[in-house]
Parts: structure tokens; sequence; C-alpha cells
């Protein structure tokens, strides 16, 4: 039985200049020990989607949410307070993106993580203090007994992270989210990171659900990905599949526009022309049609559902191109056409690419 | 122009010539040594209780035409490179030659003929604006400051040019940063950059603040750019997916060193610094089955401050390859096999490198 399973999520915002359609009928499970990649870019909806799911967007005041949330067997929307404060820091623990925000600067690195044992379980604080070493060990902080006693200022970004890595696994979790808990930190220090998340998978059986725009991330980490544009998931699949058979032509666009360090000097960068849309004004139909070489008139009226594909239930993609043409358009991108010269030779009537400079577009 | 200063550097880096650029093509600028410490102070007479070496010797060449790459992380030293280079900061010893001419000392007067040469473009589109300036006199400014184009119609003409050349609407004339996008206020910061036709321009980190589908459109953007105009850019990055994509040569730095120096092409293939070894092998990709067939070198610890940096080669409390001389006599930067410049008394090996980068066997 899956530890999270997320049903029709759907948070809104009312804000002065209208309602932000934040996240919009996400559905996603994810089992003990296994790691869930949520990809999108700023504005996607891939953190206010997991904020809500620990229940810190209830208390915005103008938060609507609604929808299903059931962890380990708890329904976490309907959940009191209560259940939630026991819930939280104890089974489902969060990281940020960014640690010196997240650590109390007055007080001592070792007494936050004690705090952090005590919230939760009836020991000493001697006891919870020889936990709170014992993790900043295992998240790799050399004399872990003398950190302890440090102040967040005393430490470089990388280990402030590892702090808040500690922290959010001092009492075991069963569920991780990560949310960018890498982006702000040097590339080494990420492997370090990385490296330590998927030993606690192994070791903990702990469920991840990792946020982040780097689909290297994604590559290197998670067993299944959640693609996300405008508040929706547009495409999801095991993560092996998503980058050997990828259906959306935004995931399309993400894959060709990232430099690589594997590829040669002169493989060209295909962007995606545009920009992300307003969350408050979405586009009608589907929300990527404005950016997508392949829209014809009708994907402008029709929102498309979340389906599986034909061959593969795992593999679901909201996309209202025929699947044997998205199969076709994508075989010719990966061998190196554009996506104008894909889409005139697999027939797909267009109107052309949509305008490359973001700046001829309205708004 | 190198005469008597072609050091062991400036020979090697000839050496070690781009692909794409050819082996003579001569240095725009040649750094020799260069310098900057920042005195830490302390209390009530505020003593000099010590320093921070943040670029502690190094020498390098940009030549004609070429992208050089400058890589490493936080704290390494790299933007403090290009602020000494630009002039924007004081280099503390050193000298720094432009198109042959010694401009370490140059006074501010001095320099501002040669800012017009050489143009910056920053990381953050949001503080690199003046935010009640609209993008019209943001993109105008140096043709006032440098007193060119004093005919008012002729300098709109100018900046609407500019406007276009960068994929911005000339109709935004007078819109202010807020109201553009994250990608579209670089392209501001980028036709500010290329409004005096510069021969040189130092791209600190262009596109690591803006999202993934927007960054390939600046990286286009710069590429497209170098290629109309002949820019020559100093590319600093942290990224080093981009740098791949963007460089011809790249210059590794450590704590306020260089410790490699090679083609894009060989660097990226056959690293023989362990530092850079380590890098290329913790770079993520996008790859799932390529990710599960690398061996990860995962380096232990953190980079050491660069108050007290680490004795003779900085990098060996973290290298996998220290022996006891890495710590009592600094490595020279100097030509290994294949052509790469390194700082390393044990280079890699061919057959340590295999498996560990980010590249399909065969």
């Amino acid at each position: 039985m899956a530890l999270l399973e997320v049903s029709g999520l759907t948070v809104s915002f009312d804000t002065e200049d209208g309602v932000v359609q934040a996240v919009d009928d996400v559905s996603y499970t994810v089992d003990a020990g296994c790691a869930l990649g949520i990809v999108g870019e700023s504005g996607s909806g891939k953190s206010v989607s997991s904020l809500s799911v620990m229940g810190l967007t209830r208390f915005a005041g103008n938060a609507r949410i609604s929808g299903e949330v059931r962890f380990d067997g708890h329904d976490l929307l309907a959940a009191g307070d209560e259940e939630l404060r026991r819930l939280r820091g104890n089974e489902i623990a969060m990281i940020f993106q960014d640690p010196l925000s997240s650590l109390h600067p007055f007080f001592r690195v070792g007494d936050q993580l004690v705090e952090a044992v005590r919230a939760h379980r009836d020991v000493s604080r001697a006891r919870a203090l020889d936990r709170a070493v014992e993790m900043l060990g295992l998240v790799g902080i050399p004399e872990p007994r003398r950190c302890a006693s440090c102040y967040p200022h005393e430490f470089s970004g990388g280990m402030r992270q590892r702090v808040m890595i500690a922290m959010g696994l001092i009492n075991e979790p069963k569920l991780l989210i990560a949310d960018e808990p890498t982006t702000a930190l040097d590339v080494t220090v990420q492997a370090q990171i990385l490296e330590l998340l998927a030993r606690l998978q192994r070791e903990l059986d702990t469920a991840i659900v990792l946020i982040t725009h780097d689909l290297g991330v994604v590559a290197e980490v998670t067993d299944d990905v959640a693609v996300m544009y405008a508040g929706r998931i547009v495409e999801q699949a095991p993560t092996e599949r998503l980058f050997a058979r990828p259906q959306h032509p935004y995931t399309w666009g993400l894959l060709q526009s990232i430099p690589r360090v594997d590829h040669r000097r002169d493989e060209p960068l295909v962007p995606i022309p545009g920009r992300p849309p307003s969350l408050i004004l979405r586009p009608s139909g589907c929300a990527f049609h404005p950016r997508c070489p392949y829209v014809q008139e009708h994907h402008k009226r029709i929102v498309p559902p979340l389906e599986p594909l034909a061959g593969d239930p795992a593999h679901s993609v909201a996309c209202l191109l025929a699947e044997e043409q998205r199969r076709e358009l994508w075989s010719r991108l990966r061998a190196g056409a554009t996506p104008d010269e894909a889409r005139a030779a697999v027939g797909v009537p267009g109107q052309g690419a949509p305008v490359l400079r973001e700046g001829l577009e309205a708004g | 122009m190198t005469d008597g200063l072609a050091g062991p550097v400036g020979d090697a880096v000839v050496g070690a010539a781009g692909i794409a650029v050819g082996a003579g093509a001569p240095a725009l600028v040649e750094v020799r040594d260069l310098e900057k410490r920042f005195p830490l102070r302390r209390g009530p007479l505020q003593r000099e209780t010590g320093a921070v070496r943040a670029v502690d010797g190094i020498s390098f060449d940009v030549r004609e035409g070429e992208t050089l790459g400058l890589v490493g992380e936080s704290g390494c030293g790299k933007s403090t490179t290009a602020r000494l280079v630009t002039r924007l900061l004081e280099p503390t010893a050193g000298t720094i030659r432009y198109r042959g001419e010694d401009i370490t000392h140059r006074s501010r007067r001095e320099l501002m003929a040669l800012r017009r040469d050489m143009q910056m473009i920053f990381q953050d589109p949001y503080s690199s604006l003046n935010p009640r300036q609209t993008a019209g006199s943001i993109i105008g400014e140096p043709f006032v400051i440098h007193g060119i184009e004093r005919d008012e119609t002729r300098r709109r003409a100018r900046v609407r040019g500019l406007m276009e050349q960068v994929g911005l609407n000339p109709e935004h004339y007078n819109r202010l940063p807020h109201e553009f996008s994250g990608g579209q206020r670089q392209r501001i910061g980028v036709a500010r950059a290329i409004a005096l036709k510069p021969r040189l321009v130092i791209a600190d980190e262009p596109v690591s603040a803006l999202d993934v589908s927007i960054q390939a459109q600046i990286i286009n953007l710069l590429s497209d750019l170098q290629r109309e105009l002949g820019l020559t850019i100093l590319f600093i990055a942290h990224d080093l997916s981009v740098v791949r994509h963007m460089c011809d040569r790249v210059a590794v730095m450590y704590l306020g060193k260089i410790v490699e120096v090679a083609s894009a092409e060989q660097l990226f293939a056959h690293p023989r610094h362990p530092y850079t070894g380590a890098l290329l092998s913790a770079v993520p990709v996008p790859d799932p089955q390529l990710a599960k067939l690398r061996r990860r070198q995962v380096l232990g610890g953190d980079v050491p401050s660069p108050t007290a940096p680490p004795a003779a080669c900085r990098f060996h409390p973290r290298c996998p390859k220290a022996q006891p001389i890495c710590s009592r006599e600094e490595p020279a930067l100097e030509v290994k096999e294949g052509g790469n410049i390194a700082a390393c008394h044990f280079p890699l090996t061919i057959e340590e490198v295999a498996g560990r980068l980010p590249v399909r066997p065969g």
C-alpha cells in the first residue's frame, strides 16, 4: 500500500490581483523506500503542492484547499492541529531550500536538534544531545560533538544544509519532503547530499519526495517523476521511462533546452519559447499551448486529462496530440530535427513555431 | 605581444590550444601572478589580524575571439578575478595586460577608454538594473557616460536597434525593470554590455539565476552575439554543463589558485587534476542509465577557509591521491599528458578517470 497518497489536490489563493490557481487536481502516490521527483519551473506549483501535503498552507487565510492527502492511514487535510503536530517532524519531515532562514540564528545547532527530538520523544536532554551528535556525524559534519555547540552562522552553506537534513531525519521519518535541497549548494557538496539521501532511502526505507528544477538530480536520485506545468501534472512516469520515452512537448522542451556535460559543444540547445504563464490568467485549454510548437486549434479550448499510455499504464501524459504523433515527433527531435522540421515531417498541421522572442509576446 | 612574459603558463596555454580557436590567436588579456587579499580587521583599532587570500597568484591568457571559462565552487576566487580584470577591484600584486598594455595601475580616468572595450554581464538581473530607470535609459547609459551619440534621437534609435538585437521589443523602451521577466531583464543587461561594441565581455554567472527554459534562450543569445560581433568572452560559472556548452578553453580554480587549464574538449574528456575529476564526477546528468553506470567520486569534508589555506597543494586534505609530498611541496602548473596544464604531483591517469566521468563509454 502506498505510504503517501495524494488525490485531486487543488490549492488556490485569493489575492488582490485575482485568484492564483497554484495547484490544480494533482494526484500521486509514494511507496515506502521510494523517491518521487516533482519537476517544474518557478510558479509551476511544485512547492505549494508539497507544502499543502504538510498542512502548511492551511493557515494562510486566503488559501482554499480541496482533495485528499492520505499518509499511512491518516487523512492529512482533515487532521486536527494536534494530530498534524505529532506527525510533522516525526513521521513526516521537510527540508527547505534555504537553510539559513530555516535555522534559528540565536540558538546553538545542538539545542535546535535536541528540541526536535524532545518535541516528539520523552527522553532526557543528554540522551537527545547524544542523538543529535550521532545525526550530525551521519550527515558528514566533522567533529559533531564540537559543532553541536556552534551557532548556525559559524557554518558554511553546505554544513547548514546538512544540519537541516540531520534535523529532518533525526526522528527517522517515514516520509521526507525535500524542496530543492541542493540548489544553493556547490556541485561537490550536492554530490555528498544526494549520496546521503540515497543511503537513507536504502537503509531506513525512507520515502522521499524531491522537488527540483534540475533534471540531472532527478535522474540521479528518483524512481518516479512527475513534471508540473502551471499547477498541473503534465507527465508522470518511472524515471527511466520518462527520460527514454518522454511524451509531453513541455518535457521535450526541458530535455532539449538544458546544456549537458555529456554532450559535445556543437549540440544546439532548443529553448522553449516564451515564458511560464501567470497562475492568475492561466491560458485556456492546455496551459502549455501558447509555447507549444505543435499546438492545434482545439488545444486552446480543451483541457487535456492526464491519461495512461496505451502500452504503459505506469506512464501518463496530459497532451491532446495522438500517441502515434508524439512518438514520431520525439524520435525526430532526438535525431536533431528542430521542432518546425519535426512538425512538418510528421504532418502535424501547424501555425508555425510561436515567436521565439519573449519580449515580443504580450505581457 | 607575449614577449618577455611568456612564462611557463603563457607557453603552455598556447600548447593546449582549443579546437575552435587557432593556437596562434594572440592574447587579448594576459594575467600574471595576480593576487588579491582582503584584510581582516579586529578590535577597536581595526588592527589587521589576517587576510582572506581570495586570489592567490594566478596566471592565464584570454585569447582574441575565444570563450574562456573560469570555473570553481563558491569562494574559489572566480568572481574576484573577474572584478580584478575589469579593475573594479584593486589587485594586491601581479599584472594585468590588455592588448599588450599594462593596465594594472591605471587611474580611474585612464580606465574610461578601457571600459568602452571591456564590459560586464552580472548574475542577478534584479539587483544589477536600477529599478527607477527605464529599459531604454539603462541600455543607453553607456552612450551618455562615454559621450557617444549625444543626439537624443539618434541615441534612441541605437537603443531600439540594440533591443531588437537581443530579442526585446523596442516598444518596451519606457518600461521599468520590474515590468520584465528575469530572462528579459538579463537581455537588458546584455544589451547594455554590447552597446559600445566592446571587444571583451566578462560574464559572471549570467544564466544561473534563470529558469531552465529561459537559460537556453540567454545562452543561445550570447553565442549568437559572440559570432556576430566577434566578442571575446571570459565566462565565469559554477555550472559545468553550461561551461561545456559555451567555452573553448576552461580554467579550474580552487581556493584562490588555478589548478588546471585545458581546451574544453580535453578537460571534460581527460581531466588531470583530481579536483577537476571530482567536480566532473559530481555533475548530475539527466540520463538515469548513465547515472547508474557511473561510479561517483565523492569528496570528503568542506572547502577549507581561504584565511588559512592548507600548505603546499591546497587540495591535499581532500584529495584521494594525496601523498606526503603534497603537503610539503606546492606543485607547479605544468603541461601534463594530453596537453592539459595542471598543478599536481600525481595527475589522474586515464584508468582512474574511466567510469567516473559523466560520459558514455566508447
